[in-house]
């Protein structure tokens, strides 16, 4: 079967049109032994067999209904209460595409309406937006979001060195061919107040920070307020569900608050898709990328909702645009929208203070085992470094071949000065009975590797 | 249509009025109209620079989002604040309380360039009959 659509007769006339005498003639550009290339693929298989295959790649996956999980680093696994998905299943829902005709989308513009709303009370914030692809994009869109409101004139950019490494591999991917001198994240622990100056369109910071340590209101009041001294924005990442516990950011001077919102009512999903969740002071509306959803009454006084400031899109400016994002996660961003409201403030309350109690008791379980040490001292929330006696990847992989457990993430990839420390992370999902195993995991896990290495020695 | 005769226009639609070596530059009663109901109007900074025909700003309708240029070469001494909270003053008002800056003239001889009130009601016509 042909899955092609154009009839002989089509593909004639749109060749003629633009002087073409064969489709080969389109390809003429690229090399003759590119063009149809031989691939060493196996014969095609049935359904049911591919079936079968596909599920034996798919139990090769360490899932978590299988192994105990410590992983975080910018995923997390909290509880998804049943209710997001029987809501997110619906057709209405499921299928939804961009919501341009307020006419028959009234649900889908409600939905990211309650959204944007939820994140607004989460952050402090006014305005929020319908979402982008992840938390490394929003903090990309933030502040290119930055550059524009200083008018491209300010080309600094001060980056903590605390935030998500691979967010700050993603701004550095937006912003390139920018002329941007990006300061502050190449050594860690700079004093970032001292590289602001009247060139510095932003101060970009994580709270909690990568390694799960809060900095205190005031020392972010401190930070922004030299910001805003030099008419830079202050941007906050933070993880959604520490913002039912601590401060807003915008209490502390925040313009921009963004985050990766996949904790918020969304699985692991191996990864994706996620969604970054993104709001700013009403005066940046304006600047700001992505989809906006806002609230009206229609010509009988009735309540509605439309997509708003519409001109700010491409598909009105879109010579001018300042970002490529004209879209949003819907499905993603429902879900959080379900999470929020399904959970309500005490609710997420409670979520984020189990996280922060049984971490606290895990990290000081694990600092009570001879050879590991916790690598920070200020407070922190439901992650944090510890030194280990053996190198993480080792550890890591005899927790997951010998206990069934996934580990903490190996911050030498990413941190070369914290080779050797692994970041833990625990949520409300993980019992007083897990933590305990993993306890004991670690500590049968270092005494066995020492022993070996006595033995090696010998 | 209104046209205020004490301006000159441009062909892209903007107005000014020469006060001395200082300008008030705003658009005119038929860019409004065709722009329809005006939601915001973006306006640069006291300071920046502009050279003639260059962008300066933008004008949000309901319907469109437009670009404005600079009829001549200048700085901008002031903007219309009043615009940020109330837009509609350009649809109502725009060759008064509907202005959007003011600037000095960096060169009086492209003044030269632009039309006057009747010069540039035929302009109009000519457009509207295309």
């Amino acid at each position: 079967m042909s899955y092609v659509p154009h009839t002989a007769a089509d593909q004639e006339a749109m060749l003629a049109a633009i002087g073409a005498s064969s489709v080969k003639d389109l390809f003429c550009d690229v090399p003759e032994r590119h063009r149809y290339p031989k691939f060493d693929l196996p014969e095609p298989l049935s359904e049911m067999e591919i079936l079968a295959e596909l599920r034996d790649l798919g139990e090769q996956n360490a899932d978590l209904d299988h192994y105990l999980c410590f992983l975080g680093a910018g995923a997390y696994n909290h509880f998804v209460p049943s209710v997001i998905d029987h809501v997110i299943s619906r057709s209405e829902f499921y299928t939804a595409y961009t919501p341009y005709q307020p006419e028959i989308s009234q649900g889908t513009l409600q939905t990211i309406f309650e959204y944007q709303s939820m994140i607004c009370a989460l952050t402090g914030m006014d305005v929020a937006n319908a979402s982008h692809y992840d938390g490394a994009t929003a903090l990309a869109e933030a502040v290119i979001m930055a550059l524009n409101i200083g008018r491209n004139k300010k080309k600094k950019i001060v980056l903590s060195a605390n935030i998500h490494p691979e967010y700050r591999q993603v701004v550095r991917t937006y912003t390139q061919g920018l002329n941007l001198e990006i300061a502050g994240d190449e050594e860690p622990g700079q004093d970032l107040a001292s590289l602001i100056d009247g060139d510095t369109c932003c101060v970009a910071v994580q709270n909690p920070d990568f390694f799960g340590q809060l900095s205190t209101p005031s020392d972010m009041q401190a930070l922004a307020d030299a910001a805003h001294a030099v008419k830079a924005l202050f941007i906050v990442v933070a993880d959604p569900i520490s913002l039912g516990l601590f401060k807003a950011p915008g209490g502390y001077g925040a313009d921009i608050v963004l985050g990766e919102g996949q904790a918020l009512g969304n699985a692991l999903n191996f990864g994706g898709p996620y969604l970054g969740y993104f709001a700013c002071r009403e005066k940046y509306a304006r600047k700001m990328a992505g989809r906006l959803v806002g609230q009206t009454v229609d010509n009988r006084g009735q309540r509605g909702f439309v997509m708003t400031f519409v001109a700010r899109e491409q598909h009105i400016r879109r010579e001018r645009a300042t970002s490529n994002i004209c879209s949003n996660q819907a499905l993603n961003a429902l879900a959080a929208g379900v999470y929020l409201a399904a959970l309500g403030k005490q609710g997420l309350r409670q979520v984020a203070e189990l996280s922060y109690h049984k971490a606290h008791y895990a990290a000081r379980r694990i600092a009570e085992i001879p050879g590991f040490e916790l690598a920070g001292d200020g407070p922190f929330f439901k992650e944090f470094a510890v030194h280990c006696p053996l190198p993480v990847q080792i550890l890591n992989d005899e927790l997951l071949e010998e206990w069934g457990i996934i580990g903490g993430f190996d911050l030498g990839r990413f941190y070369p000065e914290r080779n050797g420390q692994a970041l833990f992370c625990i949520t409300e999902m993980n019992s007083k009975e897990e933590i305990d195993y993993l306890i004991e995991a670690l500590k049968e896990t270092v005494a066995a590797w020492e022993s070996q290495e006595e033995t090696g020695n010998d | 249509m209104k046209i205020d005769p004490n301006c000159l226009y441009a062909e892209s639609h903007e107005w000014i009025r020469v006060e001395g070596d200082e300008g008030v530059v705003g658009i005119s009663d038929h860019a409004q109209s065709e722009l329809s109901d005006i939601v915001y109007v973006e306006l640069p900074e006291s300071g920046d620079s502009f050279d003639k025909g260059e962008v300066y700003g933008t004008v949000e309708s309901v319907k469109a989002a437009a670009d404005v240029y600079l009829p001549v070469s200048g700085e901008i001494l002031e903007i219309n604040e009043i615009l940020e909270d109330s837009p509609e003053l350009v649809n109502s008002d725009p060759y008064t309380t509907g202005w959007f800056v003011r600037i000095s003239i960096a060169n009086p001889a492209e003044l030269d360039d632009l039309m006057d009130a009747a010069a540039y009601e035929i302009h109009c016509q000519k457009e509207g009959g295309q």
